[in-house]
């Protein structure tokens, strides 16, 4: 994996190539352009660009009414502030009457860093899954957050994009990436167990599994950039294919890619698990590294989990 | 009443009537703050606004949003009543499978231009139609009506200031200012007052007027689409459950049903009024 960029550089570029290809879309911040990108895209189209203040509530509800007149809104700000302050008029104003709005959120999870607590969102996904209508995307790198904001723009009706803060390692390569609603990506084969993961927790699996081949266990990477509607198919294939799942995902275990991949999984093929995550707490100021190693969401917490579950099934510890 | 109103007048108790009817027979419904926008719904919908009930997506009609979505009843009765769907709908009001949901679902119902219900939401979705509007160059105007005890919602205040700094004169909000909210009268629950004071302080062009008055209400929407630079506010005085002698001022009529025998007596009141 070569070095990369943050999914919140990507999302900023992408959506200037947009703004050029398309008149019908339109941007909306609430004072945190700077920090989201879409800075970018007010720099280019000014006309279309609308800063709202600190004002979440009234950014997605402009943006809904932008959408029922036929506007393709992007609304960004923190992810803390989209899905927590913005919830009740995301899911009543855009969500309940399915209007073309894109909500790309930034600054997700435990790597916002050294903000603290208040700023590091870890329940989002958990909130946005929940409300029907609404599609949740994840992506792992700049390639896939390029070609994710491509498809939602193209999408007619509500998205919520889960982006970062900190630059994340490469995990595609731009010629050969294809993007596939609702469909997850095996970045890896294999057949001893699969590391189902999302966003930065990614190129964090693909390091885990190049670790574990050197133990010689064989492990399939699944990237879940669609969080919902979840790949059902590759799920279970990866279930009854290799018995053992591990998820992971900067964000609580409860009720993120974890628990979706659970609801398939219990549902359709139980197979042993284990979720990889935030364990139901808050988190604290830090950097992005000391805080993904404190709270457990590096490579060397995925080896681990998949030698235990992989010796449960094999019966070798 | 002025000859130039008559046909209003017929369309308002026509409306008031519809709302007893359908909240009595869903057994549901808020019929007290529907009755006190009955004369400004008729007014936008049969005289202000630009619409085409054959064609309830023309992309340049104006625009309505209900922000206090409770009030649905005096909205479906006006649309039933101007001819985007026939009256029978209105008997489905709130049942099962019916495309009158409790509160105006967009997707479900000709000429709901917005889907509200949830309090504080409508004025923020009405500047991003009316910013459409002028992004496109086009001359729709965009209304809203807000309940007073709805501008307690924090929500509106982001929405004010986004109206006034962005210029937004394409925006007419109207302010049905009855008074009384669930809880009782606004000044016991939660001051708003004082309002002209609030919205001027936001930028806002504020006109003051009977909300049961034609002519006043004709007027200000008038002056509004004159006024450039800024939105306007028509804050209009209102009587919750206004025409029905029973419901008028009364605060356990904000959520409350009629009777089938309590239906009968308002519709002979109406009746009375309207010399039939």
């Amino acid at each position: 994996m070569s070095d990369g960029i943050a999914t919140r550089d990507a999302y900023g570029k992408t959506l200037v190539s947009l703004g050029g290809e398309n008149d019908k879309i339109v941007v909306l911040d609430a004072d945190l352009s700077k920090s989201t990108k879409t800075v970018l895209f007010a720099e280019a189209f000014p006309e279309r660009f609308f800063n709202m203040g600190i004002a979440e509530q009234n950014l997605i509800g402009m943006a809904a009414g932008l959408a029922a007149s036929g506007k393709i809104p992007f609304a960004s700000t923190f992810a803390m502030f989209a899905s927590g302050r913005a919830f009740e008029p995301i899911r009543n104003s855009v969500a309940y009457p399915r209007l073309n709005v894109k909500i790309a959120a930034t600054h997700a999870g435990l790597t916002v860093g050294e903000d603290g607590a208040s700023h590091q969102c870890i329940e989002d996904i958990a909130l946005m899954r929940a409300v029907p209508n609404m599609t949740v995307i994840c992506p792992a790198d700049g390639v896939e957050t390029e070609a994710a904001v491509r498809a939602a723009a193209e999408y007619k009706g509500p998205v919520y994009i889960r982006l970062g803060r900190s630059k994340v390692p490469a995990v595609f390569d731009k010629e050969s990436y294809a993007f596939e609603w609702g469909k997850g990506i095996t970045v890896r084969e294999g057949k001893d167990a699969a590391i189902i993961a999302t966003g930065i927790m990614v190129p964090v699996a693909v390091d885990a599994a190049a670790e574990l081949a050197e133990c010689g266990i064989n492990v399939r990477v699944i990237d879940i950039h669609t969080i919902k509607p979840i790949d059902r198919e590759l799920i279970i294939r990866a279930a009854r294919e290799t018995g053992a799942i591990v998820t992971a995902e900067e964000h609580s275990i409860i009720g993120g890619l974890g628990s979706a991949v659970a609801e398939v999984l219990c549902e359709s093929i139980p197979v042993p698990m284990k979720r990889i995550g935030v364990r139901d707490t808050f988190g604290e100021s830090g950097t992005a590294e000391d805080l993904l190693e404190k709270y457990g969401l590096t490579a060397k917490n995925i080896v681990e989990e998949v030698k235990r579950l992989f010796g449960n099934k094999t019966g070798k510890k | 009443m002025e000859d130039r109103f008559r046909e209003l007048e017929k369309i308002s108790q026509k409306s008031r009537r519809l709302i007893v009817e359908m909240t009595c027979a869903a057994k549901s419904g808020h019929p007290g703050g529907s009755l006190s926008a009955v004369e400004i719904l008729a007014s936008l919908y049969f005289r202000i606004m630009r619409v085409d009930p054959e064609n309830p997506g023309w992309p340049d009609r104006d625009r309505f949003v209900l922000s206090k979505g409770h009030a649905s009843p005096v909205l479906y009765s006006v649309l039933a009543l101007r001819g985007y769907f026939p009256e029978e709908e209105l008997m489905g009001f709130r049942k099962i499978d019916s495309m009158l949901q409790g509160h105006p679902d967009m997707k479900g119902t000709p000429g709901v231009d917005m889907s509200t219900g949830s309090l504080g939401q409508g004025l923020a979705v009405a500047n991003g139609m009316a910013m459409a509007g002028k992004l496109d160059g086009k001359d729709y105007r965009v209304y809203v009506l807000l309940g007073d005890g709805e501008v307690q919602e924090g929500m509106v205040w982001e929405a004010a200031m986004a109206a006034a700094h962005y210029k937004l004169d394409n925006l007419t909000a109207f302010l049905d200012h009855n008074g009384l909210q669930i809880d009782g009268a606004n000044s016991q629950v939660m001051g708003v007052e004082p309002l002209r004071d609030k919205w001027t302080a936001f930028g806002w062009n504020v006109i003051e007027i009977d909300g049961h008055s034609y002519g006043e209400i004709i007027d200000a929407a008038d002056e509004a689409r004159r006024v450039k630079g800024k939105p306007t506010i028509v804050i209009a005085k209102t009587i919750k459950g206004k025409g029905i002698s029973y419901m008028e001022n009364a605060v356990d009529w904000h959520g409350k049903a009629p009777s089938r025998e309590q239906a009968d007596a308002a519709i002979k009141e109406l009746e009375v009024v309207c010399g039939e």
